[in-house]
């Protein structure tokens, strides 16, 4: 569904953030990207929708080439990748409601966004998904009066209302504490398994990316170190992907309810 | 951590002290003695003419004093005709190098514009400021003759310059990652502008607007001064003839203007937040 080839990404600077990635991403598949600050995680997801645009190698979602499209056709492809950032990036000074709507850009012309006269079944689509994750009353308030896990699921329904076959997510829990942190994870995780959505996560936390996803890639120096399930994740691994360090904590079965104690 | 070798106890019992801006010792002493010279000599080249200083104490004084008691009514249709007219220049002006300046100032910003419109934008800017109001009320007086017509344009070109500038600032100076998510989306250029940029740099557009419009009124009682029209003229006028109780008059109704548009834009500025 999504397949990464040889993806490079030089930067101006000489830095080299990805050194030839290969990754193949089948349908409906969750993937948590993880890798310690500077591995290039946010560079790789970045690369697929071209936010930064990838030195050499070829992206393909579908069919479809990604890195050789024109402004215009890197538009559409746009609109079926859905992105969810760190610290929510939702238009701080726009309603709760136009910050989801501005999910439906890539649909609609520059008149009816610039007027705000939506489509009728995106205005209904947006409360549906403003309800499924329980803030359909909080549609008229300002983005920066929501709390930061208010936030990230505004953050999440403006993605979903793209109708993406992909979600690219960054850190979505970086700032957030460390029960909405797994709401949020979860949250994300069900939506894709509703929707068939494949996904890839870059997530810090490595407990809470083993709670939930069924594949990991550890990313070190723009390289993948490690493709596997979760449960390969051993202290060995670990040690490849970030260094030294004591893992016994980190990789402890945790339930699901228990507060993070091991954090 | 274990970076340097560090030993700490070679720092500890010594007093902490801020590092010095300027590092080397002797430039920093050199740079500050040869400012106080300067100053001194600088100083010493004013010259004062104590007894013309004198004479025109006096003159000051029934300045004054003329604010006591103001003439409103003797050339009430001029002070009147004159106030329309800088008032009319003010938002005729104001109104029109705003909307020139929006989309100046996006060709402006650097994180928004291609590299040649970059440099146009930059360029209308740059000239916009380097050409001082009265110089340009002066050139414009020259082709278009005495009154408003010179006044309007001039206010309106400074206008550009001024916000275009400080809105392209704003805009480089925006949350990459707000902006960054609509682009995300698939949105088109102008949606990414309407939504991505206009609401982070709305209340600064706002607010300097209103900035301006104050701007503009107080600059359309000077340009009457070489003809281009307006509230200046009549205030000329009355210098001319040393009717310093109607110039008064003007003064204190341009002042109060002033601090009530002063007051409006506080308002307004509380309210965009």
């Amino acid at each position: 569904m999504l397949r990464l080839e040889k993806l490079v990404k030089t930067y101006k600077t000489g830095d080299q953030a990805l050194k030839a990635v290969d990754i193949d991403i089948p349908e409906g598949q969750v993937l948590a990207l993880i890798g310690p600050s500077g591995a290039g995680k946010s560079t790789l997801i970045r690369c697929i929708n071209r936010l930064v645009e990838p030195t050499s190698g070829k992206v393909y979602l579908g069919d479809v080439e990604l890195t050789e499209l024109s402004s215009g056709a890197l538009r559409r492809e746009r609109r079926r990748m859905g992105m969810i950032f760190q610290e929510y990036a939702l238009v701080e000074r726009l309603t709760v409601m136009e910050n989801v709507l501005s999910g439906r850009l890539g649909y609609v012309g520059f008149w009816r966004s610039f007027l705000r006269r939506f489509p009728q079944s995106d205005v209904d689509e947006a409360f549906r998904l403003l309800d499924r994750v329980g803030l359909a009353h909080m549609a008229d308030k300002r983005a920066d009066e929501l709390s930061g896990g208010q936030r990230q699921r505004v953050g999440i329904c403006r993605a979903l209302i793209q109708d993406p076959a992909l979600l690219l997510v960054d850190e979505p829990t970086a700032s957030l504490d460390p029960k909405t942190s797994r709401q949020i994870m979860r949250l994300i995780c069900e939506l894709c398994k509703e929707r068939g959505l494949a996904a890839i996560i870059n997530i810090h936390d490595v407990a809470l990316a083993q709670m939930f996803v069924q594949r990991v890639i550890g990313l070190r120096f723009g390289a993948v170190e490690f493709d596997g399930p979760p449960e390969g994740l051993t202290p060995d691994v670990l040690t490849t992907i970030y260094g030294e360090e004591d893992w016994e904590a980190t990789i402890e079965k945790v339930d699901d309810d228990d507060a993070m104690a091991a954090e | 951590m274990n970076d340097a070798v560090f030993d700490v106890e070679t720092k500890l019992g010594q007093p902490w002290k801020k590092p010095p801006f300027v590092q080397r010792a002797w430039l920093r002493w050199a740079l500050l003695l040869g400012l106080i010279a300067y100053l001194i000599a600088a100083y010493m080249t004013i010259d004062v003419n104590w007894s013309r200083v004198y004479e025109g104490l006096e003159r000051g004084k029934k300045f004054v004093l003329a604010f006591a008691n103001p003439d409103f009514t003797t050339r009430s249709s001029d002070i009147w005709e004159g106030m329309l007219e800088s008032i009319l220049m003010t938002v005729a002006s104001s109104v029109v190098g705003i909307i020139i300046s929006i989309p100046v100032a996006l060709g402006a910003a650097r994180n928004v514009a291609p590299l040649p419109i970059y440099l146009i934008c930059r360029g209308i800017i740059a000239i916009s400021r380097a050409l001082q109001e009265i110089i340009v009320a002066i050139l414009l007086v020259a082709i278009f003759g005495f009154g408003p017509l010179a006044g309007f344009l001039t206010l309106s070109f400074a206008t550009i310059g001024f916000l275009s500038k400080l809105l392209a600032e704003d805009i480089e100076s925006m949350d990459k990652v707000q902006a960054e998510a609509i682009k995300a989306s698939g949105a088109r250029w102008t949606q990414w502008i309407n939504y991505g940029v206009q609401p982070q740099v709305m209340p600064r557009l706002i607010g300097l607007s209103i900035y301006r419009i104050d701007i503009n009124f107080r600059e359309s009682a000077i340009l009457g001064l070489v003809g281009a029209g307006g509230i200046g003229a009549t205030l000329n006028t009355a210098f001319d003839r040393y009717e310093y109780d109607t110039a008064a008059a003007i003064l204190l109704i341009i002042i109060v203007i002033v601090m009530a548009l002063e007051y409006l834009s506080g308002v307004i500025r509380a309210r965009v937040q």
